[in-house]
């Protein structure tokens, strides 16, 4: 799936989003992209997923998230091509 | 070597990774997975994985004991997919001059790993229902799979 809409900038980010384990079944994907006026944050992407996605609203406002494998806080800003995690409450071991 | 395994976790070939004369203590964590009491009546637990975080966390949880504990040798498994009640789903191994130093950097190593390991486990139970657990769960709090 991918999810464009009228953005107001002429700037935009495109980000790859992975859904893992509960977020998986939940919104029913396991990646998507999303494309953000820049600059955009990790919690602007969310947001979006949020909205956009059926489903999208039983998310978490800031759900545990990664960008490029590295944890990462909401505010992290993002960049065209990278790679957001959306993770569920961890549970190894 | 990799962390993230689909076999039976191999202990003996973890052991021989850190297998050093000058390394004379080595401490092992396994954790099993576990049908206990409050447990309720696991079957199983299928464990998923963000794969290529997990290899990359795992990997600076290793450096920052080799940091903490100069001269120790630290490795670790973390088996995905279906494992069977009573075999482990994870193993840590700590060799260090001393056991003082195996001890701490093996606990460590798990501690850490529990808390930054993007891993996920969905509990099977013997009548075939299925459950989301987290770490910081409860026991008897797990969250039933959505229908």
């Amino acid at each position: 799936m991918h999810f464009r809409e009228a953005l107001s900038s002429s700037t935009t980010v495109t980000v790859t989003v992975r859904a893992f384990a509960r977020y998986a079944e939940i919104l029913g994907l396991e990646t998507t992209t999303v494309e953000l006026a820049d600059p955009a944050t990790v919690g602007d992407a969310v947001k979006r997923l949020r909205e956009s996605i059926p489903n999208g609203h039983l998310l978490p406002d800031r759900p545990l998230v990664a960008v490029n494998s590295e944890h990462a806080l909401a505010e992290a800003p993002l960049h065209d091509g990278d790679e957001l995690a959306l993770l569920p409450p961890l549970a190894g071991g | 070597m990799q962390y993230v395994t689909r076999r039976p976790i191999d202990v003996h070939a973890l052991l021989s990774q850190v297998a050093d004369p000058a390394l004379g203590g080595t401490a092992m964590f396994l954790g099993s997975v576990r049908r206990g009491e409050d447990d309720g009546p696991v079957d199983a637990i299928d464990y998923s994985a963000y794969q290529d975080m997990v290899e990359t966390e795992f990997a600076k949880i290793v450096e920052e004991a080799a940091a903490q504990w100069p001269g120790v040798r630290v490795v670790g498994a973390h088996r995905i997919g279906l494992v069977p009640a009573g075999e482990p789903s994870i193993a840590v191994v700590a060799a260090a001059p001393h056991r003082a130093e195996a001890f701490a950097a093996c606990r460590h190593t798990i501690e850490e790993a529990k808390k930054r390991l993007p891993v996920w486990k969905k509990e099977i139970f013997t009548d075939g229902t299925e459950a989301w657990r987290n770490n910081d769960q409860p026991e008897r709090d797990a969250e039933p799979t959505p229908s």
